[in-house]
């Protein structure tokens, strides 16, 4: 007798679930933005985010958001933000853009969040833009080079933050124009907007005939052969690296093994080299082993080394990392995530005691630019300008440790913006390691 | 002409580790008539395991030797508890179980040893061999896997055909009842067929690790070349299994190399069409379908 | 009248699908924004689910890759409404069309293969497709992808009509035609001649059944839902993009239907609600322990593989199987003068 079973099954399920879903399901969401601000109360700030922390994408990156929640938790047990202790809601996404979607979702309709800091990727978070603008929610320093959040006039509740991958490959583009004028250039690159902007940056300032080869790879991959190869055939002899730190790993694994040595330009998405540094330690027993692979190379930062003991930001981040994220390594991504959160807390104290959404991002626009922190360029933030960091400071990559050298410098996303040199200096950090009003 | 020589050496190399991983397969389809998804994160297992060996011991050949024992462990631990409960169902349900294993595995290795990836050392230098002035895509290490795998394809050869042991795995998966008559004990056949197949899987762990590193997801790309390659060859055939993981190795290096590195994975599946509509079982099929 | 109406198929559903209608309409009334909204995943999911079912338990032909198929109906919604400007109705419908004639071309190719060889190529087809939006970035959007614009409720339901709301409103739709078409089908001639196949091919032959052509109509019934579900996944989170028809979900809808209870559209349902659902809570155990990083970060995958290989080790039947055992056990004891049903005949004849 199933067929009146079926019918009364069918029609249970979806009238058993509904109530109860509907039970556990708080308040519904009635109105908008007017009355008291989500995720704030008197005694807390409630922020999310959304990063990889399983699956392909996870290596580094699942590092940062944690490391963001150590400083504050820092910041909270030194009295928090005007009282309120600042709350981090972790939420993985696997960088696949539909959980995306759904945790962002998640985080402002159900956690009712104040706001969204660092979200981590351009695939994942250019599919939540659009909603948290028109949600009004602010979208504080999105973790990706992309120059696709510095559209201040018609997003104007996101904020990006590190220095944009066009940007970057400008800067490295003019360096290796200068120093190795006339010599053959070949790219490999990450076939998304991270490889592909720095590539368009790179043949802003590198003349076209001196670019012998561009050779993009999917991630994914297991192998570059095919691309090294035909850099190698192409005769390049400056190898620029716009890849993530596997890749730049494989990448050198491939060179070494074809006896190829070209003057490496890594980005500074893929420089870090504790990262790269463990991949390839392992290999051969010692003849191509630690970073000896990338010895010599030529890359850039914008945030202090994080071998320099001597910097007073690393010496805070240091002790801050001892004590609340022991269990990673001090990396470029963990001093990462304490420089942006820095930044997030020099805006929450700037918005003063009466925080509201729309004032945490009039106070963006118009102090933003202003702000002093580990960073080493100045910050480009103002109303139409929402994209971060100005520029980079040019480093090597010697005894396996990121040095800097020269002058910071700054510029702009067009193409043909001038390369100026840093008016700015690094500022110390506050003695409490704590922003101030 | 450089280019072409480099990319049919690098095929060689990255086929052999496929051919590998589809050996492992067909001896868990042979034994059990089971395809193990979870293959590639028992392989990513053991090779966690013998990192870990190897970082401590500083010993290569103790983690090697670690890796292929913890492989026969698990597999031996895997079939008696998780697949014998379901090697008499659906076959679906086989996949599902498999499915949530490796599932599972990636999880727990993410919960031991961190999302991170680490190196790992290869057994022989991995500068390539120099010939006239340059030097070539192919290392001494490249050679120790492709020597390696053929030497396990053989034997896993032999082992079918020519002994006991062999003759009662083909029987306990074909006919297992017929089997249990004849005397042979077909659930410890079954046991040692994955427990063997699991070990070639750790073998190609440790063979791979060197150039794509370790992580719970970094062998992803590896298991999925590698049932293609099994598919393609005919999950009955070892010697299917490595024809088919070579070619399959070459046609995607040469697809990489000259029409772009983002037509890789719709090259397998042009490849893979072609191959099956032809022959539906497999290049190297054995069973031919029924004709009414 | 009742009799009658337990006869006929077309009525029964009719009459599910009216009551569903009605259950959900008053749902969507009462569920917060964030609830609509899973609701809406549920619906998505419960459409590919449903036809995958009946691919796989009624026609015995494994796919890994339908999440390839519903990549085409999520593209196609994107690209016609996103640059072409479509209503979003007729978009659907190019959604089942596009997919529809993918399932033909992938059905067509696995007529010819069995199990794991069937199993091999969707596998490929689900890894290899989305990689076409890498290989033409101009049409596809890339790596990116296609954001489309949220789907605007009309303005005779009142400005302040929620979005999810709608969004779920048109989701249960899709959810709910598809549902109506699948359980006429499953009762019908063709239902009929697809378990036929499954059961025994040579049989059905000899029957006069083609059975290529049932086992390629089985793969486009499943692809044409699963293009619908696709392409309201593309209007409900308003994105197409590689990095969401990944390998993985293919494989959750695997593990979603044999869940739910395989060959049962009630089994789509559960699946449906375990996929949606599961995710959250198992997030929410991870966080509720204070763990370490890496075992928080892990631990809801650790679940979800533990709930795989249990459920498939203690209840092979899935969640309706489990069901359909407790309502046998419970039915007799509710209702004892209802004749029970009839028993086999004893000895002799098979």
């Amino acid at each position: 007798m199933r067929t009146p079973f079926r019918l009364v099954a069918v029609v249970a399920v979806i009238g058993v679930l509904g109530p109860i879903v509907a039970g556990c399901g708080s308040s519904s969401n009635k109105g908008s933005s007017s009355g008291p601000q989500p995720g704030v109360t008197a005694t807390s700030i409630t922020f999310g985010t959304h990063t990889a922390l399983t699956g392909p994408a996870a290596p580094g990156y699942s590092e940062i958001a944690p490391a963001s929640a150590a400083y504050f938790k820092y910041v909270n047990a030194h009295g928090g933000v005007y009282g309120r202790k600042i709350k981090l809601l972790i939420k993985d996404d696997a960088y696949n853009p539909t959980n995306t979607v759904n945790v962002v979702h998640q985080l402002v309709l159900q956690s009712k969040v104040f706001g969204i800091f660092e979200g981590l990727g351009t695939p994942t978070h250019t599919k939540v833009v659009q909603y948290l603008n028109a949600e009004k929610v602010p979208d504080l320093f999105v973790a990706s080079g992309c120059p696709c959040w510095d559209k201040g006039s018609s997003q104007p509740f996101t904020f990006g933050w590190l220095p944009n991958y066009t940007l970057e490959g400008k800067i490295l583009g003019a360096y290796i124009a200068k120093h190795f004028k006339g010599e053959k250039v070949g790219v490999l690159y990450q076939d998304d907007d991270f490889g592909q902007g720095g590539l368009a940056g790179i043949k802003d300032r590198v003349p076209a005939k001196d670019i012998v080869s561009t050779q993009p790879y999917q991630v994914g991959t297991t192998t570059l052969a095919p691309q090294i190869t035909a850099i190698k055939s192409a005769g390049a002899k400056v190898l620029v690296d716009f890849t993530v730190p596997i890749y730049t790993a494989i990448g050198q694994l491939t060179s070494f093994t074809l006896g190829y040595k070209p003057q490496l330009v890594i980005s500074n998405v893929g420089n870090d080299p504790t990262t790269v540094g463990a991949l390839l330690k392992a290999v051969s027993k010692g003849k191509a082993s630690g970073t000896g692979l990338i010895e010599g190379a030529i890359t850039d930062y914008y945030l202090p080394s994080n071998t320099d003991n001597s910097n007073p930001w690393i010496k805070l981040f240091r002790r801050i990392h001892d004590k609340y994220d022991a269990k990673a390594p001090f990396d470029t991504n963990v001093l990462y995530g304490m420089s942006s959160a820095y930044t997030l807390v020099q805006a929450l104290e700037a918005a003063g005691k009466n925080l509201t959404r729309q004032g945490l991002i009039d106070v963006v626009n118009s102090q933003g630019a202003t702000w002093q922190g580990p960073g080493l360029v100045p910050f480009r933030y103002s109303a139409s300008d929402h994209g971060g960091y100005s520029g980079v400071r040019i480093a090597m990559i010697k005894g396996g440790k990121i040095v800097e050298s020269g002058k910071p410098l700054t510029t702009d996303p067009s193409a043909s913006g001038p390369i100026t040199v840093a008016t700015s200096t690094q500022a110390a950090p506050p003695a409490s390691g704590i922003p101030g009003p | 002409m450089t280019k072409f020589i480099d990319l049919t050496l690098n095929g060689v190399s990255t086929g052999a580790v496929y051919a590998a991983v589809a050996l492992a397969l067909v001896l868990i389809w042979r034994g059990t008539r089971i395809v193990n998804f979870a293959q590639g994160g028992m392989l990513m297992i053991t090779t966690f395991v013998a990192s870990d060996v190897i970082n401590s011991s500083g010993s290569y050949v103790l983690g090697f030797l670690v890796a292929l024992g913890c492989g026969l462990v698990l597999g031996a631990i895997v079939e008696r508890i998780l697949i014998r409960p379901v090697e008499s169902a659906p076959p679906v349900n086989a996949v599902i179980v498999t499915l949530g294993l490796l599932i599972l595995l990636q999880a727990i290795a993410g919960m031991i040893w961190g999302n991170s990836p680490r190196g790992f050392p290869a057994a022989f230098s991995i500068r390539g061999y120099k010939v006239g002035g340059t030097r070539l895509l192919f290392a001494p290490n490249d050679t120790f896997i492709v020597v390696l795998v053929l030497g396990v394809a053989l034997a896993l050869a032999l082992l079918f055909r020519r002994t006991d042991v062999g003759l009662r795995m083909r029987a306990a998966a074909f006919e297992p009842e017929v089997a249990r008559l004849l005397g042979v004990r077909v659930g410890r056949t079954l046991t040692l067929g994955w427990a063997l197949a699991a070990v070639v899987g750790s073998l190609a762990g440790v063979l791979v690790a060197p150039s794509v590193f370790v992580g719970p997801n970094n062998f992803d790309p590896i298991l999925i070349f590698g049932f293609t390659a099994a598919v393609l060859g005919g999950l009955d055939s070892p010697l299917g299994a490595v024809i088919g993981g070579v070619s399959l190795g070459l046609a995607l290096s040469y697809v990489s190399g000259y029409a772009g590195s983002s037509l890789v994975t719709l090259a397998a599946l042009v490849i893979l069409v072609a191959v099956l509509m032809v022959r539906p079982n497999g290049l190297f099929s054995i069973a031919q379908g029924r004709r009414v | 009248m009742s009799a009658r109406l337990k006869q006929s198929t077309l009525a029964r559903s009719l009459a599910v699908v009216v009551a569903g209608a009605v259950v959900l309409l008053i749902a969507t009334e009462s569920l917060s924004s964030y609830h609509n909204l899973q609701l809406s995943y549920g619906a998505y999911y419960f459409t590919v689910l449903a036809g995958l079912t009946v691919l796989i338990g009624l026609n015995g032909q494994i796919s890994l890759g339908h999440g390839g198929l519903m990549a085409v109906g999520a593209y196609t919604v994107a690209l016609l409404v996103g640059n072409e400007g479509w209503a979003l109705v007729p978009a659907l419908v190019a959604a089942v069309v596009t997919s529809s004639l993918t399932g033909v071309l992938v059905g067509t190719a696995a007529t010819r293969l069995r199990g794991p060889y069937l199993a091999g190529v969707t596998l490929a087809f689900a890894v290899g497709l989305p990689s076409l939006a890498d290989k033409y970035p101009a049409t596809f959007g890339g790596d990116q992808g296609l954001t489309i614009n949220p789907p605007v409720p009309p303005s005779w339901l009142g400005s302040s009509f929620p979005l999810e709301r709608w969004e779920a409103w048109i989701a249960c739709a899709g959810a709910l035609v598809a549902l109506f078409v699948l359980q006429n089908l499953v009762r019908s001639g063709v239902g009929r001649s697809l378990r036929a196949v499954r059961d025994d091919e040579i049989a059905a032959s000899l029957c006069g059944l083609r059975v290529a052509r049932v086992q390629t109509l089985a793969f486009v019934v499943s692809a044409a839902c699963a293009g619908l579900g696709g392409g309201m996944l593309a209007a409900v989170e308003q994105l197409a993009a590689p990095g969401a028809f990944t390998l993985q979900l293919s494989l959750s809808l695997l593990t979603g239907v044999v869940l739910g209870g395989l060959g049962s559209l009630t089994g789509a349902i559960w699946g449906a609600a375990v996929l949606v659902l599961l995710p959250g809570w198992s997030n929410d155990i991870a966080h509720s322990f204070s763990l370490s990083g890496n075992v928080s970060a892990n631990l809801p995958l650790g679940i979800y593989g533990v709930v795989l290989i249990g459920s498939m080790l203690l209840w092979p039947s899935g969640i309706q199987g489990g069901v359909r055992a407790l309502g046998g056990r419970l039915l007799p004891r509710l209702a004892p003068n209802r004749p029970s049903p009839a028993k086999p005949p004893q000895g002799g004849q098979t």
